[in-house]
């Protein structure tokens, strides 16, 4: 008897093709970060800049900057005691390294999550991949900073950051 | 203008008769809040702010009936009551913006007066 080599290979192919596919689609691919679902949080990390997801940064990084909001990268941002414990509560637990794992893996490589960046933008994997953003497109006034995602990446409020 | 009491009180007018309160008691020659005043307060330049952000109008944009933008490229929705009549309604959230705001664009705190111009103006926009 011979075994059919060929079309067990190539449906075993088609099965690991869809499982991968699967994979992605639940983990909504590398440019997938869940949005802040809290309105507490929503509203009060998303008035000056888009509430960034907390998947983007780890734990660590997230309890350091509630702990100074007076001078969040210049602003004082602060909020009652009350308000902080919440948000901080948020972050913590949908962060990179705790309920926000799944998004973070690619975004989060290679990056000791007890002394991450406090800025998005300057983890390894953000800077590599705006690496070809020109000068002139970040001074456009439509985008001004690069904390304004989603004057290019229109869906980045709903968690997609696809080029 | 003189002390005004609004007949129809709301969450908003509450608030400016607080103000109108803290203001007499801080200063025994108050006479009232005013739009012009406040409206002067909201599109005058400061320079002892952020350079970033010298007025009000840096971000909330000229007109107060259109919306704003942040640094971070935030909308802001319009600053008058006629066009966002549900501003204003939480006391809590007025003086946090008040505090952040003046701070950033003024560098300091903004004053019991300052703060009452500046609603009345809205209120009337």
């Amino acid at each position: 008897m011979t075994i059919p080599y060929r079309p067990l290979v190539l449906g075993f192919a088609a099965i690991a093709f869809s499982l991968v596919l699967l994979q992605r689609a639940q983990a909504g691919g590398s440019h997938f970060f869940a949005p802040v679902a809290d309105p507490v949080v929503r509203e009060e990390c998303g008035s000056c800049h888009m509430p960034f997801a907390a998947s983007m940064l780890p734990a660590d990084s997230w309890q350091r900057m509630m702990g100074n909001l007076k001078d969040h990268f210049g602003d004082d941002a602060s909020v009652d005691a009350e308000t902080a414990r919440r948000i901080t509560g948020y972050l913590v637990a949908n962060a990179a390294d705790t309920g926000g794992r799944r998004y973070s893996d690619k975004l989060l490589r290679g990056v000791a999550m007890n002394n991450a960046p406090l800025r998005i933008t300057e983890l390894p994997k953000w800077v590599r991949e705006h690496r070809k953003v020109a000068d002139w497109e970040w001074k456009h006034k439509d985008v001004r900073t690069r904390a304004n995602c989603a004057a290019c990446h229109r869906d980045a409020e709903r968690g997609y950051y696809d080029e | 203008m003189l002390l005004t009491t609004p007949i129809l009180a709301g969450p908003r007018e509450d608030l400016l008769a607080q103000y109108a309160t803290a203001a007499k008691a801080a200063a025994s020659a108050f006479s009232g809040f005013s739009a012009a005043r406040g409206k002067t307060l909201h599109t005058q330049a400061f320079v002892g702010g952020k350079p970033d952000t010298p007025a009000c109008t840096s971000c909330h944009g000229q007109d107060p009936r259109s919306a704003g933008r942040s640094l971070a490229g935030k909308v802001i929705d319009p600053v008058a009551v006629s066009v966002s009549p549900s501003r204003y309604a939480d006391p809590a959230k007025v003086e946090k913006w008040f505090k952040r705001n003046c701070n950033e664009v003024l560098g300091r705190e903004c004053a019991t007066q300052e703060k009452g111009d500046w609603l009345t103006y809205m209120f009337s926009q």
